[in-house]
């Protein structure tokens, strides 16, 4: 079980050792609605934080989901494409998006905890 | 939900298979002779099995006529969406688009038998011109966003033409989807601006993404939260000062025309639907038209063709002209052909049977029936932007109103079309939660906007009451469809049509 990081625009990434794992928080899909679609990035694939890492595609809107931190692309999550619903029912674990090969772990400072995300969801209802 | 009835039909209201169902073999509108036996030049691919209906005369008009009768129209009933999707289309327009000498034209006749033609296009140019205070238009694009390319792409010409690389476009969070799509298009990174608390453009976060690297500034006023950019002239004023291009959307023109200029507010290049601000049909009809006012600094770069007056004759540049000519400087051509002519001949009825003082009427009137509607249910509703002024054209709600009932935007539009009301535009512009906008436009009686407001108000407080869940969920339950699965139909599309199985027609 590694450390879990929150960022502004919703996503969370979990780093364990060098890795981590990206998805898109509980809240953000709740606000998504029914999710039909998820464009996911190539292995390989080398992610600036903040830059564009993966669409998602609800009933109401195409949302861009931003890389947390910087890092390549060592696997998507296979099980999105037959099932996009997953990223509904379990956005904080089944429904993970991607695993990064973090190039910055220095980016990670600037993120929130689990207490500090929750207050700002909180704040914005 | 199938009726229980023998047929499938609910009363009058008749189930309607698709046509390809309807078939049968040997059935048959008219008589055709047999073919002449010819050799045939197709190698093989010749084949007589290719799937047209097989029905007769009735059969097909009685189809089409029941399909008709599912349709909600403007023609039906009031139609919340306002001029964004179709306002009234005055029958005055349809009948001089039916005269013989514009229904019957062909695009490749020559040019002295369609000097009519060419006048009238040339006259929609000229009076384009002078309601938008503009020096040069563009007559082809076939549509809003094709208008948007059409614009961006003259701003990325007169970029060129200086010999300067530009790569990003600002765009405010609350556009249109296809502004980003059109400056994506065009080759720009798209560079967004976030709002302020009273809905309009950031004006220092727009002043501090400024640089050299800045193609220009894509803004919709008034925007897409139906409120007036106040802020419109120094977001010009910046802009030109970087040596940046301003591209105005126009698609929510209704609520100035005849009242402001878009060349007096600094505008290089705007786009005017005239299926929207000048009543010609869309949404389902008739096809589009997004004429392009340029300022000078790029009326050199338009597009061909475009119609010059030499004397009494009319006559269209068609290619890319010599030094010094018209057309010199063009980006080239755009689609094929001239432009809607259809469309041309329904704007131009609808701008001369206005005349100056009717089309400044009909933004007065949008504006304030959209404020009455926006006044009427604000207690009732929630407006997130009621208090910063008077509205534009369209009053928007969000859901605050429905916090709490486990209702959502979705359920309380199924809801109107129980009472009779195609719903309005909903959860659209993406920044304001569950929003609803309601465009009442100018041709709305008080009586009728009365009655829509008093269902609004009948069901939200509904909503409110904590009894009438079901009413909502369940909505709609008197239409000739329940609700359909939007996720079902999302998450596996049927794409292809297949027969059904064999069914006795008994």
């Amino acid at each position: 079980m590694g450390t879990r990081y929150f960022t502004k625009d919703h996503e969370w990434i979990e780093v364990d050792g060098d890795n981590g794992t990206v998805g898109v928080t509980n809240y953000a899909q709740e606000q998504l609605g029914d999710v039909v679609f998820v464009d996911l990035p190539a292995k390989g694939k080398k992610l600036t934080q903040k830059g564009e890492a993966a669409v998602v595609e609800s009933v109401k809107a195409a949302s861009e989901v931003y890389a947390p931190v910087s890092g390549e692309v060592i696997e998507s999550n296979a099980a999105l494409a037959a099932n996009p619903a997953l990223v509904n029912a379990s956005a904080e674990k089944d429904g993970w998006f991607m695993k990064l090969k973090l190039t910055n772990k220095d980016e990670l400072k600037g993120l929130m905890d689990k207490a500090a995300y929750d207050k700002l969801v909180a704040s914005q209802h | 939900m199938k009726p229980d009835t023998h047929t499938g039909n609910r009363g009058l209201d008749l189930a309607e298979p698709l046509l390809f169902e309807l078939g049968r073999p040997g059935a048959s509108g008219v008589d055709l002779p047999d073919a002449p036996k010819v050799k045939s030049h197709l190698g093989g691919l010749d084949r007589d099995d290719i799937g047209l209906p097989n029905v007769s005369e009735p059969e097909v008009v009685r189809h089409f006529v029941r399909i008709s009768r599912n349709n909600y129209s403007i023609d039906a009933n009031l139609y919340p969406l306002g001029s964004c999707t179709m306002k009234h289309n005055p029958r005055l327009n349809e009948k001089m688009a039916r005269l013989p000498g514009f229904g019957d034209l062909h695009p490749m006749q020559p040019e002295s038998t369609v000097q009519g033609a060419l006048e009238l296009i040339h006259t929609l140019g000229h009076w384009l011109k002078v309601l938008t205070g503009m020096p040069a238009v563009a007559m082809p694009p076939a549509a809003g966003a094709h208008g948007e390319l059409c614009g961006v792409m003259a701003i990325r010409a007169a970029h060129e033409a200086k010999g300067e690389k530009r790569t990003r476009m600002l765009i405010p969070e609350s556009a249109h989807g296809t502004n980003p799509a059109t400056a994506a298009q065009c080759g720009f990174e798209v560079d967004t601006v976030p709002g302020n608390a009273r809905g309009r453009m950031d004006l220092s976060a727009f002043k501090a993404k400024l640089g050299k690297d800045v193609a220009g500034v894509m803004l919709t006023n008034p925007n897409t939260l139906g409120l007036f950019e106040n802020e419109v002239m120094e977001v010009a004023q910046a802009i030109h000062s970087i040596g940046g291009y301003f591209y105005a959307d126009g698609a929510n023109f209704n609520a100035i025309v005849g009242k402001a200029r878009p060349g007096d507010l600094g505008v290089d290049a705007i786009h005017i639907n005239l299926h929207k601000t000048f009543s010609t049909p869309h949404g389902g009809g008739g096809p589009g038209s997004g004429p392009v006012a340029f300022s000078a600094a790029l009326a050199p770069f338009a597009p061909l063709p475009m119609i010059v007056q030499d004397g009494d004759r009319f006559r269209l540049i068609e290619h890319l002209g010599d030094k010094g000519k018209p057309g010199e400087h063009s980006f080239g051509r755009l689609r094929s052909f001239h432009g809607q002519m259809g469309m041309f001949v329904r704007a131009l009825a609808y701008m001369m049977s206005h005349g100056s003082d009717g089309l400044r009427q009909v933004a007065e009137d949008a504006v304030l029936s959209a404020n009455y509607v926006l006044a009427s249910l604000k207690a009732d509703m929630s407006a997130p932007f009621g208090d910063t002024g008077p509205c534009m054209h369209e009053a928007l709600f969000d859901d605050t109103f429905l916090e709490g009932t486990g209702i959502t935007s979705l359920d309380f539009a199924k809801a109107m079309i129980d009472e009779g009301y195609h719903p309005m535009t909903v959860y659209f512009p993406l920044v304001v939660h569950g929003a609803l906008l309601t465009e009442p436009t100018e041709t709305e009686s008080k009586a009728s906007v009365d009655k829509f407001i008093g269902t609004l108000r009948y069901l939200a407080r509904a909503a409110k009451s904590g009894t009438e869940l079901a009413r909502f969920k369940d909505a709609p339950k008197l239409a000739p469809r329940r609700r359909l699965d939007e996720t079902a139909a999302a998450r596996n599309p049927v794409l292809r049509w297949t027969p059904p199985a064999a069914q006795a027609a008994e």
